[in-house]
């Protein structure tokens, strides 16, 4: 099971526990997690369903390079990281 | 007295009249983006945020404000692989919610809503905005690719107009790409911006009912043949339902501005907010007036009394200027400053000088 943790500053607008999930790629433990807390897509996910333009996903410490489809893989003890880049005024 | 709506870059606003004068007694979302915010008059209040990096998000209080929900946000439908829309910068276009530009109760229904959005998108809920579709019939048309972006990257609807005598009828106005009417709620579409005049662009492109940048579009609800919009380069007055738009030349102290508003009892009585056009969007001379015309355009005159008429850089935006059913005017401006004026204009009361830059105000 693939461990899923998001920021903690998605927290203040959208409930998002760590998780612990199956899944084989990025797209597939994500879409667990969505699945329990479909709110929680829109934050991350575009309408396209690809990464939110200023979000990044990181798997065991690699961030990863398919953007649109999140098909990098995630292995079974894999730690999955949805972080977001801080800038704004 | 009715509350003012204060959307601004740092939370929405409440502000209300004591003693005659308005004062800011509530704040909702404080520190988020709140890009517009929307009272429906058959019940609901709803506010669109901006989280940036999270996306644009929208919020619904069914008690004014005491506690807010947050409902679905307007989706652009799947692209279709191998399409590749470019917009008028050549940067791929995604059909992605980048803002909530306008929302307007679709009176046809109960508890129906409009959303006007960028990239172009406009959206219909049925049910309060609990779910959205795209009116594919406007975002399919042959002609929506051609629009452009203004100040924005993309085009955005920004102007809804119901029209009072068949709801079925609605027009928006649209920046970068004219107005556009539906008589049949949605199914079909038609540029009614004849007449026009787009500066901007290669001469033969003047008149191009697409190539004009609409900044505002009002309608007036006592005389719905009446029209007014300010454009990037000027005044435009419809008189007979849109078959035509003739430029008012003679706007005083600038034609250039983003907001209008029309008297809803009085199609010759509009108020402008005017800036030095366009790369410097300044009130003119560092003083800042509202302008008015009660003759249709013929004339008009700053409204200025309690005003600042020296070094003051406020610039209104389309959604910044809103008159209520008893007559008060207000005002919010990306300074961060607010006014109200208990008579339509002729003098002004301070609300705030202290709010966040301000999108938009309106009164529910």
């Amino acid at each position: 099971m693939a461990t899923v943790v998001f920021t903690p500053n998605l927290r203040r607008h959208v409930e998002c526990a760590t998780e612990t999930v199956e899944g084989s790629t990025v797209r597939a433990v994500l879409d667990v997690v969505f699945a329990q807390n479909p709110r929680l897509r829109g934050y991350v996910l575009d309408d396209q369903d690809g990464l939110r333009r200023h979000m990044s996903v990181f798997v065991d410490g690699e961030q990863i390079t398919d953007r649109e489809h999140l098909s990098d893989p995630v292995r079974p003890a894999s730690e999955v990281y949805v972080m977001q880049a801080l800038s704004g005024g | 007295m009715h509350t003012l709506l204060i959307s601004t870059r740092k939370g929405l606003f409440e502000a209300e009249a004591t003693g005659g004068s308005y004062g800011v007694t509530r704040g909702h979302f404080i520190g988020d983006n709140v890009t517009i915010a929307m009272a429906d008059p058959r019940g609901g209040w709803y506010a669109a945020l901006d989280h940036g990096h999270f996306g644009v998000k929208l919020h619904r209080s069914d008690d004014k404000g005491a506690t807010w929900t947050e409902i679905a946000t307007p989706a652009y439908p799947k692209q279709p692989e191998g399409v590749v829309e470019k917009n008028f910068w050549g940067k791929e276009r995604t059909w992605a919610t980048a803002l909530i530009w306008s929302l307007a109760p679709a009176l046809d229904k109960d508890g129906a809503l409009w959303c006007g959005t960028i990239p172009g998108g406009l959206f219909r809920s049925e049910d309060r905005g609990a779910t959205w579709a795209i009116v594919e019939s406007l975002w399919f048309h042959e002609q929506r690719p051609k629009w452009g972006g203004g100040g924005k990257d993309d085009a955005g609807i920004h102007s809804i107009c119901v029209d009072p005598r068949d709801p079925r009828t609605v027009v928006v106005g649209v920046s970068i790409g004219g107005v556009w009417r539906t008589r049949d709620a949605g199914a079909t579409w038609t540029n009614t911006a004849h007449g026009m005049r787009a500066e901007y662009v290669p001469p033969e492109l003047t008149r191009d009912g697409i190539a004009q940048d609409v900044h505002c579009l009002v309608q007036c609800a006592s005389d719905p043949t009446a029209w007014w919009v300010q454009h990037h380069n000027g005044i435009f007055r419809s008189t007979d339902d849109m078959a035509t738009w003739t430029e008012v030349e003679n706007a005083r102290p600038s034609v250039f501005g983003f907001p209008v508003v029309v008297d809803p009892s009085d199609p010759n009585t509009a108020w402008f907010a005017p800036a030095i056009k366009d790369e410097k969007r300044i009130p003119v001379d560092g003083k800042l007036v509202i302008s008015r015309t009660r003759d249709g355009g013929q004339s008009f005159e700053s409204l200025s009394k309690g005003l600042p008429d020296a070094f003051a850089y406020d610039l209104v935006y389309r959604h910044g200027l809103a008159l209520a059913p008893d007559g008060v005017l207000a005002f919010g401006s990306t300074t961060g400053n607010v006014f109200a004026s208990p008579d339509r204009g002729e003098s002004w009361n301070v609300v705030s000088n202290y709010l966040p830059p301000v999108h938009a105000v309106t009164f529910a």
